[in-house]
């Protein structure tokens, strides 16, 4: 219960083509993020799935039924939106049960479920009150409670965190990580955010243009990116590029290093470099190097190291650690 | 709230005295037919600045108004052709503007423009096909007529204005409804009309004193005594030669009574809507 297939889906809007032929498996459990920079067809993509919007080609299955004509509360999904969307009229209590009374469950049963909700939420206390009476972050509880009521076989989240201040978002991140535990449910889980991504994924699509530029687990992203959009988009600060012939590498074009795997020192090492800035964030110290031979480089240490702006230093990339990148972008390996 | 310590006194005191002066104005015509409606009809012609004293107050005017003519079928008609105009008005208006700002389809604007024109041109340069479209349907001399017609003059603006208040409410809690089972129906009334409840408010006293004030159409369409509505009811004490000033000045007087109910009824769901904190 709960898995998705995406074969070819396509969409156009008027002549701008958004998704250019998205196939996808998502299998029962999986908590999938679509990531992407804005513009990049991946909420569109979540609403097709969602039923709000017709593909223009293409099939789309959940639990292998073709859903394509199927209306959006017949399709086994719930939704959880970025601007929370719950209805200003109703206390908690009937935005949480609207759907199910709409399905023509019991009352009883509404209220079991609408009190299961709230209970594994902790909102008990404000099943009475209205949106209006809410913090932000109670107002994205009560909409991921109207979700769980429903017992979907997908969860759909629409950015759900960029409306909370960054306190919040850690948390609610870490709430949606221990429902997807418990409930064990599919989720979709569309951000811009890597951060996020990264954290809470089981598998990452990333999107660009309109087209799937990898799928993988964050750890396959993060270590063997396809190409040179998903190696920049993947991982803060993000990797340097380098021109291939300015380090006499003759079988790629692009070099990729990430700012965590160069080393510094002060004696010796590969590329001599004058310090640009320096960054100092407790945990993490990060560097932007000015150096003839790779231009400019980000590098970033762990722990606190006192560098100056203006003072050379010697930085030495890790060999096994660099990404090689086509003259079509795709990663040689 | 505006940040009040940043306006200077004598900034409020300037805008204070141009309201002042503009609800002076405004309110003038009206006291003016108030004090007079209550005056003998000498002091009337002699003073009528004046407010009424012991010796020039006369309720002659309401007597005539009261036992002439059925003035409380009058008042009963023009009620009707009201209220009635201003809920189709208010219903054919708001869905019209729900399918052009929700709905993307062929035309969509065309059709937008196209309802929007009847704010541009009066509906009383139609009056000859108007006429002969009621003679032909046997309409004459009924409420219904009037009903339509000013349902057809009300819709454009409530079109325009209400359009552009339901493009504010948000896509996503419209989605959300779509997501949990709630036909387009239920959609637009249980979730977007309470939240442009007071943009509906608005539509409905515009929509409403032209209605209530009209002649022209009671006079062309429904003449007869048992369809006269007020405005037309009052017209009988203006005569070629003489006229019944004492009972023009009561009979309007009355006749601002109801309309002023209405408008407190939509304006008190005007500030209701606006402080429920519906939005977000």
């Amino acid at each position: 219960m709960g898995s998705l297939t995406l074969k070819s889906v396509h969409k156009a809007f008027g002549s701008v083509d958004v998704l250019k032929g998205i196939d996808l498996e998502v299998e029962d459990g999986e908590l999938v993020i679509f990531v992407g920079p804005s513009g990049c067809g991946k909420s569109t993509l979540l609403r097709i799935i969602a039923g709000l919007e017709d593909a223009t080609s293409g099939a789309i299955l959940i639990d292998g039924a073709e859903v394509s004509a199927v209306p959006p509360a017949k399709r086994g999904i719930a939704m959880v939106f970025q601007s929370y969307a719950l209805y200003p009229h109703l206390n908690v209590r009937d935005n949480m049960g609207l759907g199910l009374k709409q399905a023509g469950a019991s009352k009883a049963e509404v209220a079991t479920r609408v009190k299961a909700a709230a209970a594994m939420l902790s909102l008990e206390p404000y099943l009475d009150r209205r949106p209006a009476e809410l913090s932000g972050g109670q107002r994205q509880r009560v909409a991921i409670g109207r979700a769980i009521v429903r017992e979907p076989k997908l969860f759909l989240f629409d950015e759900p965190l960029s409306n909370l201040d960054a306190a919040l978002r850690v948390n609610t991140r870490l709430e949606i990580a221990r429902l997807h535990r418990d409930l064990k449910a599919t989720m979709i889980y569309v951000t811009h955010d890597q951060v996020e991504a990264m954290t809470l994924a089981d598998k990452i699509v990333v999107l660009d243009g309109g087209v799937i530029q990898q799928i993988g687990s964050p750890m396959e992203l993060y270590n063997r990116p396809a190409n040179l959009f998903v190696a920049g988009f993947i991982g803060s600060p993000s990797m340097n590029f380098i021109d291939a012939e300015r380090l006499g590498i003759q079988e790629a074009r692009t070099i990729g290093i990430r700012p965590e795997h160069i080393t510094l020192s002060r004696q010796s090492g590969e590329w001599a470099t004058n310090v640009a800035h320096v960054e100092h964030l407790g945990a993490d110290t990060i560097l932007y190097l000015e150096s003839e031979k790779a231009g400019i480089v980000t590098v970033r240490l762990f722990g606190e190291h006192h560098y100056h702006p203006g003072e050379e230093v010697f930085a030495t990339p890790a060999g096994e650690q660099m990404h090689r990148f086509g003259a079509d972008g795709r990663a040689i390996r | 709230m505006l940040p009040r310590a940043r306006i200077s006194f004598s900034r409020m005191a300037l805008v204070h005295l141009a309201l002042v002066a503009y609800a002076l104005v405004s309110l003038f015509p009206v006291f003016l037919t108030l004090i007079n409606s209550v005056k003998s009809r000498n002091a009337i012609f002699r003073n009528p600045m004046q407010l009424p004293t012991a010796e020039t107050f006369d309720l002659v005017g309401y007597a005539t108004v009261l036992k002439q003519g059925d003035f409380a079928s009058y008042f009963q008609n023009s009620m009707i052709v009201t209220v009635v105009a201003i809920a189709l008005v208010l219903l054919f208006g708001a869905m019209a503007a729900f399918a052009l700002s929700e709905y993307r389809f062929r035309g969509n604007s065309l059709m937008g423009l196209y309802l929007a024109l009847g704010i541009m041109i009066p509906i009383r340069l139609g009056t000859v096909a108007i006429l002969q479209g009621m003679v032909a349907t046997g309409l004459v001399n009924t409420l219904t007529a009037l009903i339509l017609v000013y349902t057809a003059q009300g819709i454009p603006l409530a079109v325009f204005i209400l359009s552009e208040f339901m493009r504010t409410v948000s896509d996503d809690l419209k989605n959300a409804g779509r997501i949990d089972g709630l036909s387009e129906y239920a959609i637009f009334f249980r979730l977007v009309l309470p939240l442009v409840r007071p943009a509906m408010a608005t539509v409905a006293v515009f929509t409403m004193i032209p209605i209530w004030n009209d002649l022209w159409f009671p006079l062309i369409l429904a003449p007869g005594e048992a369809t006269k509505t007020v405005t037309l009811g009052a017209q009988m004490f203006i005569g070629q030669f003489v006229t019944n000033w004492n009972a023009v000045l009561a009979a309007l007087s009355l006749a601002i009574l109801p309309v002023l109910v209405l408008y407190l009824a939509f304006s008190r769901q005007l500030i209701r809507g606006i402080t429920s904190g519906a939005v977000k």
